[in-house]
């Protein structure tokens, strides 16, 4: 216990028998970037932004009769007719563009982490697998694993969008097609290095259940890096869905992500109404790049390689 | 290093043949063509008139075997939107897109070597840490609203570029090209600059990674003992080692580039393919979008076959083994 | 060239390394002189400032190592104050490096032919392409490798280790330099190749009277080869002498003890003597006498830094306790 320095002279007797756990090492490395922090922090706000959005935005923007196509193309910072402040300006339709902002963020935010968990699911499973039987399984599903890498994911999401049509479910699966080859050679890299460790063969003597293996022993050594890419794959899928959904092969009207609102703004922007594309596509970039930060400051934390 | 080649022929012609499944399968799920072709009020045996027509009405396979024998001959179906051969539809348009693609690569090599370089033999001055920052911003911006934003300043506000198309062509070799006209050339900036941005975040991190680790080597120091300028230890000998993993990855990401010039093309109006599948995908015209994929597939399998020839003759421990074996 | 004026005088020379923890004085005053036609073994531990003693003469030091203080005169010319491009014209030219390792000091993208070349072109462009390769084909026949003329067009790693040295000395030999500062050149090499390596380095300084500073750890090297002998210690020279007189009568503690750990025709069957301790971390020495900590005739002296001292004509110990009874195998 006296060995993580916790400073003498505040002896709090609270304190007394607390043994720092990984966790709080965890949150004090990851502390320990100013910049990753600020990050996390920033995107905290986001998803509580996004998860409140009915009740934090000042209108909702899909209510046709609280929007006046009256108010339409207002400059940021222009009033109302019944005295509410645009402070982002309105859109084509006369809409509120931070409600609309917000949510947006909403969509963007959902269909790119639940596209992240599906394919994050399916790739663990798919590359543990591998690692775990070897042999013909894992030499067969790494090839196809290869050969859809050599792919670009945009390429592969507009082909699937091409058959599938447009979706929140379609953009979806074409998210996750596009995306769970990354996790399982993720997994797969690092099950293997754990699978050729002692103890697995000793778990094997034990004739414990293949199961029980793969998910109690091998899958928690995966995790770190799993966690890494899953973060960075995140970002990369709400910035695909926005472009997908940029170029009209993504989300239907119905659903308004950053994407098509930006989409939206793009033709008012050659008269000079630049806010209705730049603004969503701030909020775009704040998000994907609060989430690339975090995920390298993780990586920085989570790298076993790195660890002092 | 003749085996190596057939080997590797080998390979990419099963990816081609599986490919050509997997987009013919998928592709023939597509909505209704026929839809599109006929007219509301047209009865029933002008519609399958219009099915014969196409060959819709036989079984998969036979659409399937058919396909096959008509790509083997050059022959992917006539679209259903401009009542052309697909493939020569898609052929008129490769030339704009590789143009394109070919100059973001040039603008990739050209900005982001020098300052990866530079950034990895200065790391802690204030010019370096700006060049890192501005590389982890390039990874995220989405291209497309980059690609508005460019459109935005330079052809809305400071209207020193135009903003769409591919202004006056000139043919090199049979070709029309953009980049020998004045014109031309300031329409190809703005999209090739917007398509280069992600990799040139990439070559610059590649580039300040190869020169932190190649700088510290002792060939380095041994070049400089031996009384060689800064110029010619920088430009030769660090240069040619970092540039092994730079070209290796830059050319497997040529494929991106062309991937990517989907929405680089839909942005600027760029008339290559990448604006040409958007357009297809729209219209359900199914021929000219498997003919795209095709001949996406083949140019990706094409580009790693060539990656891996040129990093042979690049590094000479590589082709010395490659040999061997 | 200024006659008269020794090839190289190394006067206080010091070089700081400014790391996080604290400034480590790699090399801190260290002295010596180097006649034409001379070979000077400089001997020590790892860690003792060898090296770099000798890339702080050709001003290769890389940060966060910096020269701080002395003076280095090459044929009376100071190159610590010299501009960067007087000192690249100096280097490889006038004044040659080997390094340690031959596996790691030829670039391993470029044939080796582009990498004489260019050493002969870098200090006289006038000299033409074909001349340059002939200089090449010569040094390496020079250096005794087989068929130069072949061997020109290959690229490093179809090199053996101990042809690869053998490139580098030849590239070293390319401008006919005055000096040559050989950094461990035989310690990765065979026991056989290293012999005509040092069979050949020593016939060339005595035709040629190419001076030579051969850096190395290991004093049966040295005994083959130098004319004199500096022993380093901590970044600083602790003994200085003529070579036999230094081996028959070492003054320092130090050398005793390294003396005593090279297994001679004599020793046989005894226990060889060993230094006690470790080398002490350049940023942490102790106070006063660097070594004290591991010399067995250390007393209450050694709690001031030692001077340099004269016991004996033509050598220079650095210590308060100069031993000058023993033999030259500790006793």
């Amino acid at each position: 216990m006296s060995e993580t320095a916790a400073p003498p002279a505040v002896p709090a007797p609270a304190d007394a028998g607390k043994v720092e756990t990984p966790f709080h090492r965890f949150c004090r490395d990851f502390a320990e970037s100013r910049v990753a922090t600020a990050a996390l922090a920033v995107l905290a706000a986001i998803i509580l932004l996004a998860l409140f959005a009915p009740w934090v935005a000042p209108t909702d923007p899909y209510d046709l009769a609280s929007v006046s196509i009256l108010d339409s193309k207002l400059k940021p910072g222009s009033q109302s007719m019944d005295g509410l402040t645009y402070w982002l300006g309105t859109d084509g339709a006369g809409r509120d563009l931070v409600s609309a902002i917000i949510y947006g963020l909403r969509i963007s935010l959902g269909v790119g982490v639940m596209s992240g968990v599906f394919a994050l699911c399916i790739g663990t499973a798919v590359g543990l697998a591998a690692a775990y039987f070897g042999g013909r399984i894992d030499t067969f599903i790494m090839r196809v694993v290869d050969i859809q890498l050599s792919f670009p994911a945009i390429l592969i999401a507009l082909i699937l969008l091409a058959i599938l049509g447009k979706g929140v479910d379609k953009i979806t699966i074409a998210l996750v097609i596009a995306q769970w080859a990354y996790y399982a050679r993720t997994v797969r890299a690092s099950a293997l290095v754990e699978r050729n460790k002692e103890y697995i063969e000793a778990a094997q003597c034990l004739a414990l259940g293949h199961n029980r293996i793969v998910f109690r022993h091998l899958f928690p050594n995966c995790l770190p890096p799993l966690i890494v890419v899953g973060t960075i794959q995140t970002a990369h899928a709400i910035s695909l869905e926005a472009t997908l959904s940029f170029l009209g092969v993504g989300l239907p009207i119905s659903e308004p992500s950053l994407g098509l609102l930006i989409s939206n703004g793009f033709d008012f922007m050659l008269s000079g109404l630049y806010w209705i594309s730049f603004f969503p596509g701030v909020a775009l970039l704040v998000t994907i790049v609060s989430i690339n930060l975090v995920g390298d400051q993780l990586r920085d934390v989570l790298n076993p390689r790195l660890q002092k | 290093m003749t085996v190596f080649i057939i080997r590797r022929l080998m390979q990419s012609l099963a990816v081609v043949l599986v490919m050509s499944f997997i987009v013919f399968g998928g592709v023939n799920i597509v909505g209704d063509p026929v839809e599109m072709m006929v007219s509301d009020e047209a009865t029933q045996e002008e519609r399958e008139k219009v099915i014969r027509s196409m060959g819709l009405d036989k079984p998969w396979y036979v659409q399937y075997g058919r396909f096959v024998a008509g790509a083997l001959e050059g022959n992917l179906g006539k679209s259903f939107v401009y009542g052309e051969p697909a493939l020569e539809i898609i052929i008129h348009r490769i030339p704009a897109t590789f143009e394109l693609a070919l100059a973001a690569l040039l603008l990739a090599i050209v900005i982001g070597i020098p300052l990866g370089v530079y950034a990895g033999l200065k790391p802690d001055t204030v010019a370096s840490k700006s060049i890192m920052a501005g590389s982890i911003l390039g990874f995220s911006l989405p291209t497309f609203w980059v690609g508005l934003m460019f459109i935005m300043v330079f052809a809305v506000i400071l209207g020193w570029l135009p903003s769409t198309g591919r202004g006056d062509t000139v043919p090199l070799l049979g070709i029309d090209v953009s980049f020998l006209t004045l014109d031309g050339l300031a329409h190809l900036f703005l999209p090739a600059l917007n398509l280069a941005l992600f990799k040139i975040s990439l070559v610059i991190r590649l580039a300040r990674a190869g020169t932190r680790e190649v700088v510290h080597q002792d060939y380095i120091k041994f070049a400089r003992a031996k009384g060689l300028t800064n110029s010619r230890v920088v430009l030769v000998h660090l240069m040619k080692n970092i540039m092994i993993p730079v070209v290796t990855v830059l050319g497997l990401e040529f494929g991106g580039l062309i991937a990517f010039s989907v929405v680089t093309e839909s942005v600027f109006a760029w008339p290559g393919m990448g604006k040409l599948i958007i357009d297809s995908i729209q219209s359900l015209d199914r021929p000219v979008i498997v003919a795209y994929l095709m001949i996406i597939v083949l140019i990706f399998v094409i580009i790693n076959l060539v990656v891996d020839v040129l990093y042979s003759i690049l590094d000479p421990r590589v082709r010395l083994s490659e040999m061997k074996s | 060239m200024t006659d008269g004026a020794p090839t190289l005088q190394v006067d206080n020379l010091e070089t700081h390394f400014f790391t996080k923890d604290g400034v480590a004085k790699a090399v801190d005053g260290v002295s010596f002189t180097v006649n034409r036609g001379e070979i000077m073994g400089l001997v020590g531990e790892s860690g003792s400032g060898k090296s770099v003693t000798g890339f702080s003469i050709l001003g290769l030091v890389d940060p966060p190592g910096r020269v701080v203080g002395g003076r280095v005169l090459f044929q009376g010319t100071d190159l610590l104050t010299l501009d960067p491009e007087g000192l690249r014209q100096l280097r490889g030219n006038r004044i040659a490096m080997i390094f340690q390792d031959p596996m790691m000091t030829l670039n391993p993208v470029l044939r080796v032919d582009t990498q004489m070349i260019e050493t002969v072109r870098a200090h006289d462009s006038s000299v033409s392409a074909d001349d340059a390769r002939a200089r090449a084909r010569d040094a390496l026949g020079q250096v005794g490798i087989p068929s130069p003329d072949e061997r020109l067009k290959a690229y490093p790693h179809q090199f053996s280790g101990g042809m690869r040295q053998r490139v580098a000395i030849a590239i070293a030999l390319l401008n006919k330099p005055d000096l040559i500062i050989a950094d461990e050149p035989t310690t990765a090499l065979d026991v056989t190749i290293q012999g005509q390596i040092l069979y050949e380095a020593q016939k060339l300084c005595r035709e040629t009277g190419t001076a030579l500073i051969w850096i190395t750890h290991d004093l049966a090297v040295i005994a083959g080869l130098a004319d004199q002998i500096s022993v380093m210690y901590a970044g600083r020279i602790v003994e200085q002498g003529m070579l036999d007189e230094v081996l028959d009568r070492p003054a320092h503690p130090y050398t005793q003890g390294l003396l005593g750990s090279v297994p001679g025709h004599n020793t046989r069957g005894k226990r060889l003597y060993q230094i006690p301790g470790m080398t002490p971390s350049l940023l942490n020495l102790p106070k006063g006498c660097a070594f004290k900590e591991r010399c067995p005739h250390v007393d209450l002296a050694c709690e001031a830094a030692p001077e340099i001292t004269h016991p004996l004509p033509g050598r220079a110990v650095r210590c308060v306790h100069p031993q000058l009874n023993a033999g030259g195998r500790a006793s």
